[in-house]
């Protein structure tokens, strides 16, 4: 599904990726980790199309992703600040976003689910940092698309929501789709991820099941797992 | 890249500057008016405030609109749209409202005061085409410089020291040069000075109008050929189509290869 | 016997003075047959028709009329009427071609040492000079049009001409597309009133060495050079219109060398120039309308106890333009659109004075391609800065009372 060859990216004198080599070919849920600045963001980015890296080839579906838009429509993607215009409403947004992409849609539920109800009206510059996330989530989701990415989905999230996160994410995997997640709750990542990539150095250094991390680092959980990881690091 | 226009002009419209600057024309137009009803002294008056007043309103807005809709800018970007679309579509959306704020604002109380019926309803188009054009060309350039400026403070002190150079600065340095060099004949380097800042450029289109008498007392030939047909007129105008349209491409080419 | 009845009584009107009839069918087809044949108080009736006659000449005190527009070509041979006659009376004429030529000034109409005439709706189309009018005096020159298509101004000629004239009205005539509309030297104690000139290569109306004359209610429009008036005294100009007069060399009039002259109530709009004053002393102006000019007034000769009162200065580009660092000359009480200062005790007149002449002017006039930089914010600030301590410009040049409203005992 999703084929990154040599990737290379610098900003400015840091090299941020660095021959990155990433192979996607099946559903489930894919927890791409690493300490800051490790460039899992910029991954992300790049795959779609917001970052233009120096050199390598992205490829989604078997076809290069570099300077193309329509891609996009086969990928849902949930950004890390929710930031929306401070003057639109929730149900202003909404459409608009239905109304840019003009695919089938399911926010009518979603929106029921995350208890948005009494906020469609409002002004988005008026609404706490959670639930502008649940908009933020609400947007992402509604599409039916194979690939989801989700950068840092957890943000500001109350737990009953974060409930209904993990829910849509499982129903996705069980869908077959693929998702992509950033986070830094290692709790979060370790009950609902099917593999690890860890990046280190704007490399892959490790790519596996939870399981195999935690043999291979020989630590009980996959936060001392990825705590080992990135003290190598700083040694 | 029309749905983007809409939203970008659905959010401006919505958002209280556009008011402020509307409401700030339409008290402008009055109270000139109303304070001497000679519609040619207001504007000359006019004149003075918008090609001073429309690219430093132009400039802030556009930074502005640029750095707060930053994120909303990347949530677009994760969307299956052409990348030039959406930046085309906030700019244009930007100084569409802009202008319609200045062209609502200050057309309200002129034709209230009977513009139709008054012959200085060319003046009064021409400074309104000029104005427009000042919004056009002033938030490219806002959205080029903010768009090579990821610190916002920044982006903002570069933005008023483009304004302040080629409102003010500019013109010093060339009046002094002017002054300096008096021996050599200077009407083509003159000319060739003002093409080259789009402030006197709207200037100069609106002296051709409202100082044609003054203007036709220098005695260059190049002067003469430049103020005393409509040449003037048309390569004025010209310039300043060009003046829109590097910034603009120079908006696609840069939005093309940004990191966001 | 009833028409017989009604030239007898004509005849009884007019004393024993008889009217030559000439047309192509008349016993008389000739023009200049009909004047010879004519004695003084005769009336020369000319009728409608196309007469090819040049250098007719008048020696004789008769009316020589037009009846149903005749006209006279010339045929670009020479003068068409040359009259040296008191008393006489030319009207309803339509004279064409006179001969251009670079040696002699051919006119459509010479008068030589005359007196007591009247000169009064004709048309002179495709003239070399118009009315050339010599040594004369008491004429009347009114309601005639004179044009021609002057390219050159040395191969053109004037409108209405006059050379050591005294006591003459020039009142009514329309001038255009000559060199000069209205030319008068050493004319004196005559009225110049109500015309209209425009269109002229040079100038609408040219006066030199011509004391004593009055000029009001005329109208000066489009001419290359606007109107020139040089070394007299004692003039007055009042309710004259001076427009759109453009260019390098151009102004609505320009004084040079004018002693003891009013200029009052004129209108000067959109001019390069509205008055150019070189070496006038002793002038009053007042009431005078200065509006959209380029520069409202410019000084460029040493000029001495001038004074300007009650007059408005609107929008123009420069109010004023001064050579020199000296000031002589008085500004008081005129309303000037520029001005920004304020009236507290409401007494119509502004707390400060103004000071016309601003830094830029000055430097215009060093530099004249600083132009370009007119109404520039920074030009605006250089201004400011002169306003509040003088440095290049004469610091006692201010009006001190200037009116807060435009002055409306105008025009």
């Amino acid at each position: 599904m999703i084929n990154i060859k040599n990737l290379h990216k610098k900003f400015g004198k840091l090299v941020v990726l660095d021959d990155l080599n990433l192979e996607i070919n099946k559903g489930g849920v894919f927890a791409i980790l690493g300490p800051n600045g490790s460039g899992k963001t910029t991954l992300i980015k790049s795959i779609l199309g917001m970052v233009i890296p120096n050199k390598g080839e992205i490829l989604y579906k078997g076809e290069s992703v570099l300077k193309q838009w329509e891609y996009r429509k086969d990928l849902n993607y949930l950004p890390q600040i929710a930031n929306f215009p401070a003057n639109l409403t929730v149900v202003e947004l909404i459409n608009m976003v239905k109304n840019l992409r003009s695919s089938a849609t399911n926010e009518k539920e979603l929106i029921s689910l995350f208890g948005l109800t009494p906020f469609l009206k409002q002004k988005l510059g008026n609404l706490s940092g959670g639930t502008k996330q649940k908009v933020n989530i609400v947007l992402t989701f509604m599409f039916d698309n194979n690939l989801i990415i989700l950068d840092e989905p957890t943000t500001g999230l109350d737990p009953i929501a974060l409930i209904y996160l993990k829910d849509l994410i499982n129903k996705a995997k069980e869908e077959g789709k693929t998702v992509l997640i950033t986070s830094h709750i290692m709790s979060f990542v370790e009950e609902i991820s099917d593999e690890i990539v860890f990046l280190l150095d704007g490399k892959i250094y490790f790519k596996g099941s939870i399981d195999e991390i935690r043999r291979e680092t020989n630590s009980t959980t996959l936060e001392i797992a990825i705590a080992n990881l990135i003290k190598k690091q700083y040694a | 890249m029309l749905k983007i226009l809409k939203y970008s002009i659905f959010d401006l419209l919505r958002s209280r500057w556009s008011y402020v600057y509307f409401f700030f024309y339409l008290l402008l137009g009055f109270v000139l008016l109303f304070l001497n009803s000679d519609m040619n002294k207001a504007i000359i008056t006019l004149m003075n405030i918008i090609i001073v007043l429309t690219p430093l309103i132009g400039t802030i807005f556009g930074i502005m609109y640029y750095y707060n809709s930053k994120e909303f800018t990347e949530l677009l970007l994760a969307q299956p749209i052409k990348r030039s679309k959406i930046f085309m579509g906030q700019y244009i959306g930007i100084s569409l409202s802009l202008t319609l704020s200045l062209v609502l604002g200050l057309g309200i109380p002129f034709v209230a005061y009977g513009l139709f019926k008054s012959a200085a309803i060319f003046d009064f188009t021409l400074l309104l085409v000029v104005g427009s054009f000042l919004n056009f060309i002033f938030v490219a350039l806002a959205y080029n410089i903010s768009l090579s400026t990821e610190n916002k403070i920044k982006g903002f002190g570069y933005a008023i020291l483009m304004w302040l150079f080629l409102a003010v600065i500019y013109d010093g340095l060339f009046l002094i040069s002017l002054v300096m060099f008096n021996e050599y004949p200077l009407d083509k380097f003159s000319l060739a000075a003002t093409m080259f800042n789009p402030i006197d450029l709207s200037r100069i289109l609106i002296l051709l109008k409202l100082d044609i008498s003054a203007l036709l007392g220098y005695t260059g030939a190049v002067f003469k050929a430049f103020f005393g047909t409509a040449y003037g007129m048309f390569s004025s105008m010209g310039i300043l189509i060009l003046w829109v349209l590097f910034p603009v491409l120079n908006i696609i080419r840069k939005s093309n290869k940004k990191d966001f | 016997m009833k028409n017989i009845m009604i030239i007898f009584l004509l005849f009884s009107l007019v004393g024993h003075s008889k009217t030559i009839e000439v047309c192509s069918s008349c016993k008389t087809k000739s023009i200049q047959v009909a004047v010879s044949k004519a004695v003084d108080g005769d009336t020369v009736l000319i009728k409608k028709g196309l007469y090819k006659e040049f250098d007719i000449f008048v020696d004789k005190s008769i009316h020589i009329i037009g009846e149903n527009n005749p006209i006279i070509d010339g045929e670009k041979k020479g003068y068409v009427f040359k009259i040296q006659a008191d008393n006489f009376t030319l009207s309803g004429l339509t004279i064409k071609n006179v001969e251009q030529s670079y040696t002699k000034d051919y006119a459509a109409v010479l008068v030589m040492r005359s007196k007591n005439f009247r000169i009064e709706n004709n048309i002179l189309e495709q003239v070399f000079f118009g009315f050339m009018i010599e040594k004369s005096k008491y004429g009347i020159i009114s309601n005639n049009e004179v044009s021609s298509n002057a390219q050159k101004e040395a191969s053109s000629g004037n409108g209405v001409h006059m050379w050591h004239c005294k006591n003459m009205r020039v009142e009514g005539n329309k001038v255009h597309n000559l060199r000069d509309g209205l030319y008068f030297e050493f004319v004196s104690h005559s009225f110049i009133s109500n015309n209209t000139s425009y269109k002229n290569l040079r100038y609408g109306l040219h006066f030199m060495f011509s004391n004593n004359n009055e000029y009001h209610h005329n109208e000066f429009k489009n001419n290359g050079a606007g109107v020139a008036v040089m070394f007299s005294k004692f003039i007055k100009m009042h309710h004259n219109t001076f427009h759109f007069n453009w260019g390098t060399a151009s102004y609505g009039l320009l004084l040079k060398e004018i002693y003891d002259g009013e200029i009052h109530h004129n209108y000067f709009e959109q001019n390069t120039i509205g008055i150019n004053i070189d070496g006038c002393t002793r002038m009053n102006y007042e009431n005078n309308h200065f509006v959209r000019n380029g520069w409202a007034i410019k000084f460029t000769g040493g000029c001495y106890l001038n004074s300007f009162m009650f007059n408005n200065f609107m929008n123009n580009s420069f109010d004023l333009s001064y050579n020199s660092k000296l000031n002589d000359n008085k500004f008081e009480a005129n309303y000037w659109s520029d001005y920004t200062g304020y009236d507290l005790d409401k007494d119509g007149i502004g707390d400060v004075p103004y000071r016309p002449v601003k830094l830029f002017s000055y430097i215009v006039n060093q530099t004249p391609e600083t132009l370009v930089l007119l109404r520039s914010l920074f030009v605006d600030i250089i201004n400011f800065s002169e306003k509040v301590s003088p440095v290049f410009t004469p610091d006692d040049l201010v009006d001190s009372k200037p009116i807060m409203k435009e002055i409306h005992d105008k025009y």
